[in-house]
């Protein structure tokens, strides 16, 4: 049943800082991802789309075309364009349409996000007394897991320095300068031991993808895409998590634990399989925990892989092959689309300069966010 | 004399020459919750009963917090000038909960995971009154 649903078309806007909405930048990559796919906004059944920050998805029809087709909001957080994917894979499993879009763009202000504390069932103390920020939760995530299982500031370094390398082969991405170990070791301690550069910046763009059944897929493309599954999860107890008052000792796994297993369970396939994966870097040390936390390795090997090279481009295990969220920033709406549209680019062998070498058949997708929800995706040629 | 005034009532006992912070547990899983919370997330019971919070624990994970937070939601009353960097950690209280917290120290060099630490009452800002409104925060134990 996996097999019916293809990618047959990519658009996307270009990451970083701009003068148009983020509606637009929407609207330009639902534009972009029907002239991939070679057909019309006419064509399209269904559709679904969200942004954390930039407004309604379904307002982008006075745009695109009032065709009267059904156009759901979807808004779920870091999660937003995972869910919009899910949704469209589960509209063209369930029959509802040949067709549909999913799309996720947003543009947020400079600096940190500054989140109300009501919205996520806190107390107002909470934000009050310094503690409602992501990127404290980053800190402390990573501070425990390089005590407990040997990662060194150099490992954490070493993401930032391939991502900003990925970054700058992509012409997409915000962030286009390589930097070097020292460049991201020595820049502004944010929140220890997480500097500067190891953390993304909420950004903007847009990304849409047309998705469509297998037979009809045919129709349009000669290289359709396959996404073998979709998977969304929320966080079972004792998952560490964003905003969290407090933590049980009885520790447990997080979301991406639970969605990546199921993700390669309903794909029929294992982390060996995978020829590249993009998984969430918010930050150095999510890229390294989520290696493990999705199966990729064993917790404390991705010290010997980040230091051998394993996760660059030309490595073993390619990892964030288009620059991640370290070169692209965090549109939140977008994000999780901007890693499915990248495993379709590769898997096509259409990424250009940021093509990875080898020949590859299989992608993974991870993302993950506040408040502790996690979706997966394993996609094929 | 100032008076002293708590972020939001309900969180520490205050006044208290000890002050502890208050929980809810849930005789059923076990579980211990920071603030008070109606039902257990473990299994959805609301028969939680209000608890004092062991004063002493370990530290479990640590950050500092360099920049000065957006306001809202921080209302602290620093400026870019006078900021100045703050611990935040979590501290284990035995088997029963995790805690976070802001901390005391904002030293790097100090500040080491397993290491014992206590609960203080610390001033937070003032109020429109004049009061000085107090949260807590857990400081390294002295040798």
């Amino acid at each position: 049943m996996a097999e019916d649903v293809a990618i047959i078309g990519i658009g996307i806007h270009p990451f970083g800082r701009h003068d148009s909405t983020g509606m637009e930048q929407g609207a330009h990559a639902a534009r972009e991802a029907l002239r991939d796919a070679g057909c019309e906004w006419s064509d399209v059944q269904y559709a679904f789309g969200g942004s954390s920050a930039a407004g309604n998805a379904d307002t982008m029809v006075s745009t695109l075309g009032l065709t009267g087709l059904p156009f759901i909001n979807v808004a779920n957080g870091c999660a937003t364009g995972g869910s919009s994917l899910i949704s469209a894979y589960n509209a063209l499993n369930a029959g509802a349409a040949d067709i549909v879009m999913a799309i996720g763009f947003d543009k947020h202000p400079k600096g940190a996000f500054d989140p109300d504390p009501a919205s996520f069932g806190l107390g107002r103390w909470y934000g009050d007394t310094g503690l409602m920020l992501t990127t404290q939760f980053f800190g402390m995530k990573i501070q425990r897991y390089m005590h407990q299982y040997g990662i060194s500031p150099s490992t954490l370094a070493k993401v930032a320095v391939k991502n900003f390398e990925n970054g700058s082969k992509n012409p997409n991405a915000w962030r286009r300068k390589p930097m070097t170990e020292e460049e991201v070791l020595n820049s502004l301690m944010l929140s220890n031991p997480l500097t500067q550069y190891m953390f993304c910046s909420p950004g903007e763009g847009g990304v849409a993808l047309v998705l469509a059944r297998g037979e009809v897929a045919k129709k349009f493309t000669k290289k359709p895409v396959y996404l073998r599954s979709a998977v969304l999860r929320s966080r079972p107890f004792g998952s560490f998590e964003v905003f969290n008052s407090w933590l049980s000792p009885d520790r447990g796994d997080s979301p991406s634990v639970g969605a990546a297993a199921a993700a390669f369970k309903m794909a029929g396939m294992g982390p060996d399989d995978i020829d590249i994966a993009q998984l969430q870097d918010t930050e150095s040390g999510a890229e390294i925990m989520h290696m493990a936390e999705t199966g990729f390795c064993k917790d404390g090997e991705q010290e010997d892989m980040l230091q051998s090279g394993e996760t660059r481009l030309d490595g073993r295990l390619p990892i964030n092959t288009d620059g991640g969220c370290l070169a692209n920033g965090e549109p939140i709406g977008a994000s999780g689309l901007r890693q499915v549209y990248e495993s379709a680019l590769q898997l096509r062998g259409d990424a250009g300069d940021h093509q990875v070498p080898k020949k590859i058949r299989t992608a993974f997708t991870h993302v993950y966010g506040a408040p502790g929800i996690s979706a997966c995706t394993v996609l094929s040629n | 004399m100032t008076t002293q005034v708590p972020v939001v009532s309900e969180l520490f006992t205050w006044p208290a020459d000890e002050p502890q912070l208050i929980g809810t547990f849930f005789p059923e899983s076990g579980v211990t919750v920071f603030p008070q919370a109606k039902a257990c997330p473990r299994t959805a019971s609301q028969n939680g009963e209000r608890v004092l919070l062991p004063r002493r624990g370990t530290l479990w994970s640590w950050t500092i917090q360099g920049f000065l937070p957006k306001s809202p939601p921080y209302a602290g009353p620093e400026t870019p000038a006078t900021f100045k960097p703050y611990g935040v950690g979590y501290i284990q209280l035995g088997d029963q909960v995790i805690v976070e917290s802001r901390l005391t120290t904002s030293d790097p060099d100090v500040l080491k995971i397993g290491m014992e630490m206590e609960l203080v009452i610390i001033p937070f800002n003032k109020d429109a009154d004049g009061n000085e409104i107090v949260t807590y925060a857990f400081a390294p134990v002295k040798k």
